[in-house]
């Protein structure tokens, strides 16, 4: 609020209106825009999403399922092993009652699961149904069970290695175990990675955490109002946003806090009492699942194809080993870091394996999904690209078809969820990118001030104009963060070990308890 | 044998006249020990923002400071001028509960509180964690009017 005075209200504002103007303007140079930027970016866009030779699999995918299991041994199946625990963690029961006011266990779930739950839950799953048939949906929970071992190992680390400064604010994420880590084990690059970690964070809070959900987001109000500008979509989204992470009024985000959560839980009932409607079908649906898992029921790409969808929605959708929940599980005070890994490891649990499975057993178990009377596979799209479905639905059009179904009045509901996702989505990731961005230039109100003002100026650009080419390097550079982040887990697993060794002997002990409340 | 007893405050005049019961009650008996307890209305299953997250130690502190000097260490100094014995505590937490929590873990006797205060926040604070502490409470309370 301080600068706020200073500069005044109008003026930090101003940027935002000349970019909502100039953003109509830009719409007539679109093209021109995005061939000049998709010149530009995309060696990076096509080296990130690549396919691995031979195949049609995302090496990215490869590169985030492969560390997945490798973290899953070296953890002996910590995700298995330590649910249980993590739960009572949550729920409080080895919370210190003197520690009464810090950020709770839950706190730090809830605020980083706000940042992953969103369109990839809803629209994504029925991308990846569509095309990989009911047989991705195994895949995809397979992949977050893997997931889990992932955001153990970083979130760990995002507290072991967070800045406590003197005013008892906290800084932490991978640029900080990069840096702080790599120094402690001797490794030469710790340096080099943290500030590379950084920018591509930055570039995906601009791009992944910004434009894309305010572009989608618009596109479910256009779908309900009418088509009209994005801009207008853009700009007043950027003014709350502004409101909220630069203005401090906390009133909004407490409010998206809470009905986010609401929305999420009102999704997961609504799911559950179709699967209950459906009850007799519950069976066929999953022995569709498994099917189609290991033959792919005539999908395009066969058993093949259903993998490669399932991997790809889970990775994108619970963003395990992208480093980005590290930064959110950091401001937990905790005296026991790896406390911190074990709650993580709840978040592609929830956000995968129950909420993306409850999407596709939705559209499984409503027959979006268009079935050959004769052969009893599914049968393909004109193109041959995807599964026929009812209407010739995909994406979230797809899963709105699918709950409409069976509650007409649904839609209108996820139309709300998306846009209150694509919100709280934002919210989290300008933090994120906040983070990146002061790790590079140093904390400081104007500096911190200058991110907050190009992030409001990207959430219009991101709603008034389609540039596909921006978006595409957006997502390329939130898998780069997973590319480095990775890489420094691999030298760093060893540190959460020790860590996971003492804390397992001393909860075996009974050093580590639990307390009365 | 010294007997504890636990005084919730608020920060308001219900407040006030229950530190006055308190001084009452304690004057009759031998040896007797005050404390004067504030609790923050603070829940661990809320949700926030993770720039809320980053910076929750930092408002803990202050939130601590601003109980202890604005509302309980006055209350314990007066107390003391009286020439009662009295300490001083703030915590964060469920009222009702965390009050009880701690007249238990200090051996209180009982614990004496103000009813619900005419004011919107106090009375959204105090107003129901009366009635929740009256009716859960390990030792005995006295509510004041």
């Amino acid at each position: 609020m301080k600068y706020l005075s200073k500069f005044g209200l109008a003026g930090v504002m101003l940027p935002l209106l000349t970019t909502a103007a100039a953003a109509q303007e830009a719409m007539g140079l679109d093209e021109k825009i995005n061939q000049k930027f998709a010149e530009l970016t995309g060696p990076f866009v096509s080296f990130i999403f690549a396919p691995i030779p031979g195949t049609s699999f995302p090496w990215i995918v490869m590169w985030l399922v492969v560390a997945a299991s490798v973290f899953t041994i070296y953890f002996a199946l910590v995700q298995a092993r330590f649910f249980g625990h993590a739960i009572s963690l949550v729920k409080g029961d080895y919370s210190d009652p003197n520690d009464a006011g810090e950020v709770s266990h839950f706190q730090a779930l809830a605020t980083a699961l706000s940042g992953t739950v969103g369109l990839g839950n809803i629209a994504g799953v029925a991308v990846a149904v569509g095309i990989g048939g009911p047989g991705a949906t195994f895949w995809m929970i397979l992949a977050g069970l893997l997931g889990m071992a992932s955001k153990f190992t970083e979130c760990t680390l995002g507290v072991k290695y967070r800045n406590e400064y003197e005013d008892g604010t906290v800084s932490g994420g991978p640029m900080y175990y990069m840096s702080k880590g790599f120094k402690e084990l001797g490794l030469p690059g710790g340096g080099f990675l943290a500030i590379l970690f950084s920018i591509f964070c930055i570039l995906g809070a601009l791009g992944g955490g910004n434009m894309f959900q305010a572009n989608q987001a618009h596109q479910q109000i256009a779908g309900i109002t009418g088509d009209y500008p994005g801009w207008i979509t853009g700009l007043v989204f950027a003014i709350i946003v502004f409101l909220v992470i630069v203005g401090g009024l906390k009133s909004i985000a407490r409010v998206t806090e809470k009905v986010v959560p609401f929305m999420g839980v009102l999704y997961v009932l609504t799911a559950l009492v179709i699967l209950i409607m459906n009850a007799d079908m519950i069976g066929w649906a999953f022995g569709q699942i498994f099917a189609g898992a290991f033959t792919g029921l005539g999908v395009a790409g066969g058993m093949v194809g259903a993998l490669i969808q399932g991997f790809k929605r889970a990775a994108f959708s619970n963003e395990a080993g992208v480093g980005s929940a590290a930064i959110a599980h950091s401001a937990v005070r905790t005296k026991e870091p790896i406390t911190e890994g074990f709650v993580s490891l709840l978040e592609p649990f929830i956000d995968t394996v129950v909420i993306c499975t409850m999407t596709a057993l939705v559209i499984i178990i409503t027959q979006q999904l268009i079935i050959d009377p004769e052969t009893g596979n599914y049968m393909l799209n004109e193109a041959g690209t995807a599964i026929a479905t009812v209407d010739g639905n995909s994406g979230v059009s797809l899963t709105s078809a699918a709950f409409g179904s069976a509650f007409s009045f649904f839609p209108y509901i996820l139309a709300v969820a998306v846009i209150l996702f694509a919100f709280s989505t934002m919210i989290s990731w300008s933090y994120y990118g906040l983070k990146a961005w002061t790790y590079l230039f140093g904390e400081g109100h104007a500096k911190e001030l200058a991110f907050k003002v190009i992030f409001c100026i990207f959430v219009v650009i991101g709603a008034a104009a389609n540039l596909g080419p921006v978006i595409d390097f957006s997502d390329a550079a939130i898998f780069a963060m997973a590319v480095v982040n990775v890489f420094a887990l691999y030298f760093l697993m060893k540190k959460v070990r020790e860590e996971l060794a003492s804390y397992s002997a001393r909860l075996k002990s009974g050093e580590i308890r639990k307390f009365e409340h | 044998m010294t007997v504890k007893i636990v005084i919730g405050l608020d920060g308001t005049e219900t407040g006030g006249r229950a530190i006055e019961f308190a001084k009452d009650l304690a004057a009759r008996l031998d040896a007797c020990e005050l404390l004067c307890a504030y609790v923050i209305e603070w829940s661990p299953f809320t949700f926030q923002t993770p720039e809320e997250n980053a910076t929750r130690h930092k408002r803990r502190e202050e939130e601590i400071e601003t109980a202890t000097s604005r509302v309980v260490d006055p209350a314990v100094s007066a107390l003391k001028e009286a020439g009662f014995t009295a300490s001083g505590i703030v915590r964060h937490g469920d009222v009702a509960e965390t009050l009880n929590t701690i007249a238990v873990n200090n051996g209180g006797a009982q614990i004496i509180v103000g009813r619900a205060s005419e004011h919107g926040f106090t009375k959204r604070i105090f107003g129901s964690s009366t009635q929740n502490l009256v009716m859960h409470a390990d030792v005995p309370v006295t509510v004041i009017g």
